[in-house]
């Protein structure tokens, strides 16, 4: 299992546009992602439940994948979520 | 046979129908019969393939569409959704109830974050309509899309609606419910498209069936003989012609000159309206300029914004009307109070002498641009209720540069006193949308009172009268700026009654121009005796109809 903790760097969060290449690149992983703010987790392939975390700029999201490669593909991730989409 | 409406302008189309479905009815909840396995592959099928048909239409749209339907194909092909949906049908429900209840839970969740992501909700409520008809096998409910032009018969259309048609494909508009005031006659004057509105009985007529739509008559003729089928093809043809033909200086039958001038919402349109044969621009509406402000923009901002539409404008008239706030567009640094009726509150002229500052900077701003420009700007005051006003408008546009100023005359109050209100300023241009609302007392955004809301309202007509009596006995110009100068009907009948120029949208300069090209002033002003004589907005619309004919 491989873990990151991440801080989230679109100036809207992690709505709408930046939402979906996020959980497109998760869904292109081919493994299962959790991603975590607060108490809740939640399937990282699911745009609606991404959404649903209300996930703003400066949050902490903890991000967790179980499977070969796990850590490169939590690497490009966490490059994902320290870019700017919004800019 | 033939369905009888409302003919929004006098045009007419020849096509094939496309129906609008119907809104699909909340699926019931009743227990499922079906075994759950079979239930779930069901759904899911119907979430995948409904991802990929959007996914595709993304792909056809582009641009910003793309981007918002790439969002709604991943929102069906959501894991999580799909998990609650095959929860649901666990626990005893159909699919169709299931993905009903599940996007439903997702929704409610969108509105409870609020801001941007509440507004995503329709987007996912559309989603779920077209899972949910793609389960009960019927057509997803929206606008429908073809490659091949076609007349839309609908019940009536939202601005939803409208939003997402693909205007190059529409013949016509037919709609079976709402009138000449609804959304889709206010478009359809707008953009000048061939409609006919309120025609009971239209949603009967089938999908795919050839029907003429005559605007000017009001009528839809479904499987036309050849007779009418030829009859309608020369029409088009001839307005086609009118339209393509050099544009000429509106003018009437006896070489009364009318100028026909433009509103523009923003620098973007100028060049299009140049190209329809715009003679200046009516009334350009500045509040693009402040809209999403925080905070009005600077004198040099707006300096830049205006001289690209005056550049675009040469030698010509432009009047600019000063920032319009309040009621359907309040702007937070103007007025942030509630007001119980927003139409009769704190708006037009009334909120910028509250900030008498951001006035004085909108008009320097603008005298500056005129003085680089070579364009004729004017400048006027919305929302005008008494004399005082109008002289402290003109008074303070004078004395920042600009040489010709005016005020709109949108209020009853300030339509009686025509002669008045024009002895302090410049000229008068005629809003007919509000003075029709003020007249009528009817909230023109509401629309159970919506029926009320016709310029052609003999009680209106006379206000506009007034006003161009007034016009004359001083030798002061009176536009009209309102919706009422695209109808080229209407646009004859306030021709008749002392406008000396009109102002529209571009896309309706054509129609009016032939229509005005027909008529001697004589004769229009016979059209407007006809009109005021009439009881009500339909009788004197029908009544100058019927003497045109004649």
């Amino acid at each position: 299992m491989a873990e990151r903790t991440v801080r989230i760097a679109s100036a809207h969060g992690l709505h709408a546009r930046p939402a979906s290449l996020f959980t497109q690149a998760v869904a292109r992983a081919g493994m299962p992602v959790e991603i975590g703010k607060g108490e809740k987790a939640v399937n990282a392939a699911s745009i609606l439940g991404v959404i649903s975390l209300g996930i703003d700029k400066d949050d902490e999201v903890r991000l967790s994948a179980d499977g070969e490669n796990a850590e490169a593909v939590l690497d490009e991730l966490v490059g994902l979520l320290t870019t700017d989409h919004d800019a | 046979m033939d369905y009888q409406g409302s003919g929004i302008g006098t045009g007419v189309a020849l096509g094939p129908v496309l129906r609008m479905p119907e809104p699909l009815p909340e699926p019931r909840n009743e227990p499922r019969t079906a075994d759950a396995d079979e239930e779930k592959a069901r759904a899911a099928t119907a979430l995948s393939e409904t991802s990929e048909h959007i996914t595709a239409r993304g792909l056809e749209a582009g641009g910003a569409a793309k981007e918002v339907l790439e969002a709604q194909a991943m929102m069906a092909a959501d894991p999580s959704l799909l998990e609650d949906v095959n929860a649901r049908i666990e626990g005893g429900s159909t699919a169709e109830r299931a993905v009903f209840e599940a996007f439903a839970g997702f929704r409610d969740m969108l509105v409870g974050l609020g801001g941007y992501m509440a507004e995503r909700a329709t987007d996912l409520d559309d989603v779920s309509q077209r899972v949910i008809a793609r389960l009960c096998g019927v057509p997803a409910p929206g606008v429908p899309e073809s490659p091949t032009p076609f007349v839309l018969v609908a019940r009536d259309l939202a601005p939803a609606d409208t939003a997402l048609l693909d205007l190059d494909k529409v013949l016509a508009l037919v709609t079976s419910d709402g009138g000449p005031t609804s959304h889709t006659a206010i478009l359809a004057r707008e953009k000048s498209i061939v409609a006919v509105v309120g025609a009971s009985g239209a949603l009967q007529i089938e999908e795919g069936a050839t029907v003429v739509v005559d605007a000017a008559a009001g009528l839809v003729t479904v499987d036309p003989d050849d007779a009418r089928r030829d009859e309608a093809e020369r029409a088009i043809a001839e307005r086609r012609t009118r339209a393509e033909a050099p544009v000429t200086p509106g003018a009437l039958a006896d070489g009364t000159p009318v100028p026909l001038l433009a509103n523009l919402g923003s620098a973007a349109g100028a060049a299009d309206a140049v190209a329809k044969g715009a003679e200046g621009v009516g009334l350009f509406r500045t509040e693009f300029l402040f809209l999403d402000a925080a905070e009005a923009p600077s004198v040099e901002a707006q300096r830049e914004q205006y001289s690209q539409v005056l550049a675009a404008f040469g030698g010509r008239k432009v009047v600019v009307r000063a920032l319009d706030a309040g009621a359907d567009k309040p702007l937070k640094f103007l007025n942030d109070q509630h007001e119980e009726n927003p139409a009769l509150g704190l708006r037009g002229l009334r909120s910028l002498r509250a900030s008498e500052q951001i006035l004085r900077d909108q008009l320097t701003a603008l005298a500056e641009a005129a003085a680089a420009n070579e364009a004729d700007v004017q400048v006027m005051a919305p929302m005008v209720a008494t004399v005082e006003e109008a002289a402290y408008f003109a008074d303070l546009a004078h004395e920042l540069g600009l040489a010709t100023a005016g005020v709109m005359i949108e209020i009853p109050a300030a339509a009686l006193l025509a002669e008045r209100v024009l002895a302090v300023c410049d000229f008068a241009s005629i809003g007919t949308n509000d003075l029709t609302q003020y007249t009528m007392a009817a909230d023109r955004m509401l629309g159970t009172v919506s029926s009320y809301q016709s310029p052609w309202h003999p009680a209106v007509l006379r206000l506009v009268a007034e006003v161009g009596a007034a016009g004359a006995r001083l030798g002061k110009p009176v536009g009209i700026c309102g919706e009422a100068a695209a109808d080229p009907l209407l646009a004859v009948v306030l021709v008749g009654l002392g406008a000396t120029s009109l102002s529209m949208s571009p896309a309706a300069l054509a129609d009016v121009r032939a229509q005005l090209a027909a008529v001697s002033l004589d004769e229009a002003r016979n059209l407007s005796s006809v009109a005021l004589a009439a009881a009500s907005a339909e009788e004197a619309h029908a009544a100058v109809r019927a003497a045109l004919t004649r």
